[in-house]
């Protein structure tokens, strides 16, 4: 009997942000389903209600089903066979269960069966569903595809595919290649129109598929002929009923085993085109990423959290010299400051989520109707904030999602190396987070642009501006200052080469990531001062951390940088 | 072949005895309510989820929950509605008040009554009485035939219903003619989740004693959405002798409450002969566990 929403005052607490208003009033738009069905909103109140009591559900599956079945299923994995993959018995009864909440489709129209939810309660289901088990996050999470046949493949399509979601059909997005991994302009799956059949035909092998024989498939594949590049790319969609896709294997993985990676062999399958032709990868693909990658920000909040919980509840419990652990300054601090970067990735987290909600509303609007000039503005403004935090999102909760599953095994000892307690699968189910949808290193390339040209400087002016209690004025004087010594570091690297950027980019991202990070926990701890304390350690550490990269950057002259190149010319020594 | 069915789960708003802490007990020996939240008895959630396959089975068919208890018991309504029933009844009054199981069936079978269902499903037994008597009581007031201890409903036709038995050294598979009342066990399947859509439409359902309460101020009014309205059921509702009803229709008297270990675990096998009936009656009586 566990409920993973109500257990943790600080999901509920999202709800409670002034924006909340503002973002379900335009996702319901004039609250126009009212009246039409059952279940639709009156009224803001009435739909942040609903948010409430449907993540409760979410919350007591994830405690009762997906928790208890999370070990078993890391043990005994999907099965292949005969080009086909069956899940682990536990992930079966997690998806049905999940299914028979009617929970699937949370972000979708009404009209397609879904929910209407905004994205703040879609993010946090797929947070509450990864403190269960991050593997099945996977899973569930894929209903991101929805979202992409949703807003760019015709009428047809979307009733052909999307009602189809709730009720329990699972989908897979299939980009990657053996010779097409971050690189996906290198995609060389095959597609061919049948003028006769008037049906498109896709040849060719695809590998690294999460979820790889789910029965609705997003495929990117080639559909000019003669092109090399990502303009020659098309999107489609892909029925298992129709044939023609086999699984020729599944990994073996380190992490997140429950959820199957396939490789899949495409043998004359039918597919259809989602959307424009030549558009996959340059328009669809990259609004599909920046929904995955908000989506492994949730998935690593919610490890974090599992990860947390599990230290805390240890470092009671043991005790050592004749008193708990957790008393020792050793201990406290590692707990500490796990927290601190939870709640900071928390923060950062739903930040994001609250740009992405107001800008995609805007945009669901915008094909309904003509958008006024302020709302055309509106829509400009959080879209670019919602580029500007998702890459940033991304790599910091991810490599705290690993920082904390690696202290959490810490405060265990001996006993954390065991295979009788979580953590170790925590370990490595968070190894995953800061590679797939994109590296840290990735995140880093599209998070240095709004370095150099000023954007994440001008987001913290504005949180710097806004009104703080005077008992936070000590923490934002840190901030101010911490401002001035991130502008003074972005200013050395000019003018030394592209290079010397790139070399420092990471460094500079994590200077604006951690300020603006902190004043996300400070504006929490105006209103609920159960962030204080992670405000305090999280500036604080902050602080240090900056401090570290600042006199790197400032002692690190344009020459330094041979000392590092010259790896390139070593190799692996090989016997004689 | 399929039939639209009217089907009756009988369920119960126990306090949560699973989980006790220090304060579970009052210095007489009773429940302290006030310490223990109150729930959907598990074995009646059992009981929903088989009216509940039989109704996904048989389209049409209408799963309604009946429950007898103080106002807060609308709770337990609630609950079957967010689950996928379609409507429920709270009997209510305070000549309920104070009924052991005598007095309960006898209020609950004169409810389903007036409903008139094809079968009715009850859980085994409630968690803090524990004397899997109001089931059967109900069926015989009823004069239905019962089947207790129910793990699964296989089959159920016009005329019959096939029912897998959970006994204490294995199963056996009945049938019984309809109607019949069919009590569950807590090791058939477990309850569905609530179910999104149908908690968000039926999350203002309420009693007209709780639309009408001071302070309360719904946003959808009963006028304009009916189906949000939980109908209560009084003594008057559903007829009967006033002397059947509450204390006054309850022979049970306790007359101390003690604390016991159990001796001994094991089922003991008795025949329905009146030698084996009287031996038992004897031994009973002789380690005071009755008189």
């Amino acid at each position: 009997m566990a409920n993973f929403y109500r257990d943790n005052s600080d999901l509920k607490f999202q709800f409670k942000h002034p924006l909340m208003g503002k973002i379900v009033e335009l996702k319901e738009d004039n609250f126009k389903d009212f009246g039409k069905y059952d279940y639709a909103p009156a009224n803001v109140e009435d739909a942040i209600d609903s948010y409430d009591r449907v993540m409760e559900i979410i919350g007591e599956i994830c405690g009762d089903v997906l928790a208890p079945n999370a070990e078993q299923v890391d043990h005994d994995g999907p099965v292949c066979a005969n080009g086909r993959i069956t899940y682990a018995a536990g992930t079966q009864q997690n998806h049905d269960a999940l299914t028979k909440a009617g929970v699937y489709g949370l972000s979708l129209p009404r009209e397609y069966g879904g929910l209407n939810f905004s994205m703040v309660p879609y993010v946090m289901a797929a947070e509450l569903v990864s403190r269960a088990d991050a593997g099945f996050a996977n899973i569930w999470g894929l209903q991101d595809c929805a979202e992409t046949i949703h807003e760019f493949a015709s009428k047809e399509i979307k009733e052909e595919f999307l009602p189809r979601i709730n009720k329990g059909d699972t989908c897979s997005m299939d980009l990657t290649e053996p010779d097409a991994g971050s690189d996906l302009q290198s995609v060389m799956l095959k597609a061919t129109w049948d003028e006769e059949k008037q049906m498109w035909f896709l040849n060719g092998v695809k590998r690294f598929i999460t979820n790889g024989d789910a029965q609705i498939k997003l495929v990117l594949a080639r559909s000019e002929e003669g092109t090399t590049d990502g303009r020659g790319l098309s999107y489609f969609v892909y029925d298992k009923a129709w044939g023609g896709v086999t699984v020729r294997r599944i990994e073996n993985k380190l992490g997140i085993k429950g959820s199957p990676t396939a490789e899949l062999v495409f043998k004359n399958a039918p597919a259809k085109l989602v959307g424009d032709r030549k558009l996959g990868l340059i328009k669809y693909v990259m609004s599909l990423m920046n929904g995955a990658r908000l989506g492994v920000g949730a998935q690593s909040v919610g490890l974090s959290e599992a990860a947390y919980r599990e230290a805390l509840k240890y470092a009671h419990e043991r005790v050592q010299y004749k008193k708990a652990i957790i008393n020792f300054p050793a201990v406290y601090e590692l707990l500490a400051v796990m927290k601190a970067k939870l709640q900071a990735s928390r923060a950062i987290l739903y930040e994001t989520t609250r740009f992405v909600d107001i800008y995609k509303a805007y945009n669901a609007i915008s094909e309904e109707r003509k958008l006024t000039p302020e709302e055309r503005q509106e829509n400009k403004k959080y879209s670019k904030y919602a580029d500007m935090f998702t890459p940033v999102l991304k790599m910091m909760s991810s490599e705290y999602a690993n920082q904390n599953a690696y202290d959490a095994i810490q405060v265990h000892g001996g006993s954390g190396f065991m295979k009788e307690y979580p953590v170790e699968r925590l370990y490595r189910d968070a190894r995953i987070l800061t590679i797939y949808e994109g590296t840290s290193q990735l995140q880093t390339v599209a998070a240095i642009r709004y370095v150099t040209n000023g954007s994440y400087l001008a987001k913290i002016r504005e949180y710097e501006a806004m009104e703080f209690k005077p008992e936070y004025a000590a923490l934002k004087e840190k901030l101010v200052a911490m401002t001035a010594q991130y502008e003074q570091a972005c200013e050395m690297v000019q003018g030394k080469g592209e290079e010397y950027i790139d070399f420092h980019a990471r460094r500079l991202v994590e200077m604006a990531a951690h300020i603006i990070m902190s004043y996300l926990l400070i504006i929490d701890a105006q209103v609920d001062e159960s962030f204080a304390r992670s405000a305090e350690v999280y500036t604080n550490k902050s602080e240090a951390w900056n401090n570290e990269r600042a006199s790197y950057i400032a002692a690190f002259k344009p020459e330094d940088l041979a000392a590092f190149s010259a790896i390139k010319e070593e190799y692996v020594a090989e016997e004689n | 072949m399929t039939k639209k069915l009217k089907i009756v789960v009988l369920a119960k708003q126990v306090p949560d005895t699973r989980n006790v802490g220090k304060n579970a007990m009052t210095p007489e020996g009773t429940v302290n309510r006030a310490a223990l939240p109150a729930i959907f008895n598990p074995e009646d959630m059992n009981a929903l989820e088989q009216a509940l396959y039989i109704k996904d089975q048989n389209p049409g068919s209408e799963v309604l929950l009946l429950t007898m208890g103080p106002f807060r018991a609308a709770d337990i309504i609630r609950e079957g509605l967010f689950r996928g029933a379609d409507g429920g009844v709270l009997l209510t009054d305070r000549k309920f008040a104070g009924a052991d199981t005598l007095a309960t069936s006898y209020a609950l079978s004169q409810a389903v009554k007036k409903i008139n269902p094809d079968i009715i499903l009850a859980g085994r037994q409630a968690i803090d009485g524990d004397t899997a008597q109001v089931g059967p009581q109900v069926a015989e007031k009823l004069g239905i035939p019962q089947v207790t201890y129910a793990e699964e409903i296989q089959e159920i036709t016009d005329t019959k219903v096939t029912i897998k038995r959970r006994l204490e050294r294995g199963v056996e598979v009945v049938s019984c003619t309809l109607p019949c009342l069919v009590t569950v066990h807590a090791t058939a399947a477990p309850c569905r989740p609530r179910h999104a859509k149908q908690v968000m439409k039926y999350k203002y359902a309420r009693t007209v004693t709780e639309d009408t309460a001071e302070g309360a101020n719904y946003l959808l009014p009963l006028s304009d959405y009916p189906y949000l309205k939980i109908t209560e059921w009084g003594t008057a509702d559903v007829g009967g002798e006033d002397s059947s009803y509450g204390m006054a229709g309850s022979p049970t008297k306790v007359k101390k409450v003690e604390n016991i270990v159990f001796q001994a675990k094991e089922a003991k096998k008795l025949t329905a002969s009146n030698e084996d009936i009287d031996s038992l009656i004897s031994e009973l009586l002789a380690n005071h566990t009755i008189g």
